[in-house]
């Protein structure tokens, strides 16, 4: 299935599944995901509960590797690189490609030791105060935090933490930004401002967004997947992708009824 | 005062007498159980404090650097057995805190298949349940000549060196105070290893799965998130286990070779303040017991000295992380 994307294939592709299966032991959680990520773009997985969008996402930073039964078929590349290929250091991945989770996971430590956790760990020589600020200010972060950077960073409302993890990712300067339903812990305001946020880190990042909000997708999406579930005859539910194309086409004028009938919130 | 009437399926919206009454017992209940047992505490340190008050009015803060026990003269002080205390104890947080978070550690990662792991779990925790006499008499038979000929290299090696060799500088016996540490040590590694097992256990998920996606590996993860976030209770443990050794008498007792004499050395016998109370209450009377009852209540004072500093500790590093 290959979706027009012209445009999307003119700028640079950063990730590019082919014919991708996912699976948990025997069960075959998505199937035959075919799809090409473009560069500096937001590009949204939306769909039903357990359509598997969130297992695709985590295949990307190779997060799922976690799990002992996981396994794959097919293929991820990650710039032309075999992303599951044997000589990959999945903590390597991990540190060029970041991600962000639904629940705000900030460390239980001093709001500094947050963001610098991850340039330690990178063995970063530069000035440590300047990166931290940095990192806070790309996330919209900074007036809330200025004057209590030694304060933990779990005291923070939901919102705050949330940009907190944001700020904790980008200042490893990663190449990509995963969200996995960023904003679904979060009011209404707060998923304004991470939304807004998105429009800004887009210039720098790539960012691949899992999100059940379906105003969210089409308010701050370039490109949108539609997710489905079916069901086999053995009533195991394996996930796929419907459609996938420009974030207008999907909301506007999708190919597939079941698209038209998801984004008009018919079902799902 | 009934506020309304019954529904019309004959559901009744009205609570019963009893329903009510079990509900204020039961609060009650658990409040008299809650406060009885800070009532015991109390009891005992009154109990324990009026006991001592002669010792205390004869010798006062002396007791507690003063280095005889005399019964003959009737002449009491506890620096020996305060010493044995701190030493043994001292020396087997030292063996089994490591020994211990190790075990915790292997045991709450994934290191191991879960058909090994369960098991090994469950045996661990069953060392706690061996009966202290029991390991009191393994010292003596087992641990005490294997232990013999170590001890006797480090006498030999260790004893001329200055300040290091003091803690060498008898030669071994059987009994004595590194014996007991030992053998202390083995006793609180379960203490420590099970709780400091379910404090990294309860480190929630997210927090594993922030540091793999900032790109930590999994000693990095375990190292600086899930070990500092599991501090606290590890502390726990810890303390726990620490009171457990202060106030361990059986083992140590039948270990530590009784002596009242003062020596820095390890290898010298010694006695700890719960092993001066077991070997000397059954023939003591007069002004011993008070004093005895005066040794006790160091021992209680240590103990809470202990959790005091282990409470600021915790909430030193809270702060700092």
């Amino acid at each position: 299935m290959t979706p027009n994307l012209e445009s999307a294939l003119q700028t640079d592709t950063v990730f590019r599944t082919d014919n991708l299966d996912i699976y948990y032991g025997s069960f075959k959680a998505v199937r035959d995901v075919t799809m090409e990520i473009p560069k500096n773009a937001i590009t949204a997985f939306i769909g039903p509960s357990g359509c598997g969008k969130s297992t695709v996402i985590r295949c990307f930073n190779r997060l799922n590797d976690l799990i002992k039964s996981f396994h794959i078929d097919g293929k991820i590349f990650y710039k032309g690189q075999d992303l599951y290929a044997s000589d990959v250091d999945p903590v390597e991945v991990r540190r060029q490609i970041g991600m962000v989770f639904q629940k705000p996971n900030p460390f239980p430590k001093s709001i500094y030791d947050n963001i610098a956790f991850g340039p330690r760990l990178l063995g970063y020589k530069g000035d440590m105060d300047e990166l931290v600020e940095r990192s806070i200010k790309s996330a919209a972060l900074w007036d809330d935090v200025k004057d209590k950077l030694k304060s933990l960073g779990t005291d923070l409302s939901g919102g705050q933490q949330q940009r907190l993890c944001i700020a904790r990712a980008i200042a490893v300067q990663p190449d990509v930004i995963l969200m996995d339903e960023p904003c679904a812990a979060l009011d209404p305001i707060s998923t304004l401002k991470v939304e807004d946020l998105l429009q800004e880190l887009k210039e720098n990042y790539t960012i691949v967004i899992v999100t059940h909000n379906m105003q969210q997708a089409s308010r701050s999406s370039d490109y949108t997947a539609f997710f489905n579930v079916q069901a086999n005859e053995k009533g195991q539910r394996t996930g796929y992708i419907v459609e996938y194309d420009r974030t207008e086409v999907i909301f506007q004028s999708p190919k597939h009824k079941a698209t038209q009938e998801y984004v008009s919130g018919r079902f799902g | 005062m009934a506020l309304a009437t019954d529904n019309t399926q004959g559901m009744s919206w009205h609570r019963t007498a009893t329903s009510r009454f079990l509900d204020k017992g039961f609060f009650w209940l658990t409040a008299a159980f809650g406060i009885g047992v800070g009532i015991i505490l109390l009891a005992i340190a009154f109990q324990v404090g009026r006991d001592a008050i002669p010792s205390i009015q004869k010798f006062g803060l002396g007791f507690l650097t003063a280095t005889r026990w005399n019964p003959v003269e009737d002449i009491y002080g506890a620096w020996t057995q305060i010493y044995g205390t701190l030493v043994t104890s001292f020396m087997a947080l030292l063996l089994a805190v490591p020994v211990g978070v190790g075990v915790a550690i292997v045991l709450s990662e994934d290191f191991l298949p879960p058909r090994l792991q369960k098991p090994l779990v469950f045996m661990v925790e069953l060392l706690a349940a061996i009966p202290s006499v029991v390991y009191g008499l393994w010292g003596i038979f087992v641990l005490a000549p294997l232990l013999q000929g170590p001890a006797m290299w480090f006498y030999k090696t260790f004893a001329g060196v200055p300040v290091l060799g003091s803690l060498f500088s008898t030669p071994p016996t059987g009994r004595g105070v590194y014996i007991a540490g030992i053998i202390l040590a083995i006793m609180i590694l379960p203490i420590i290893s099970a709780i400091s097992r379910d404090a990294l256990v309860a480190v929630p998920l997210e927090l594993r799965q922030a540091a793999y996606g900032l790109g930590a590996s999994r000693w990095e993860t375990l190292f600086r998130v899930i070990i500092p976030a599991a501090f606290s209770g590890i502390v726990g443990g810890v303390m726990l286990a620490l009171g457990r050794a202060m106030g361990e008498t059986m083992a140590v007792t039948m270990l530590i070779g009784n002596s009242s004499n003062p020596s820095p050395s390890l290898f010298a016998q010694g006695s700890t303040i719960s092993s001066l109370l077991a070997n000397q209450f059954a023939e003591a009377d007069g002004l011993q017991v008070s004093s005895l009852m005066y040794a006790a209540l160091v021992l209680f004072g240590l103990t809470l000295l202990v959790n005091i500093l282990a409470e600021l500790l915790v909430s030193r590093v809270k702060l700092k992380m």
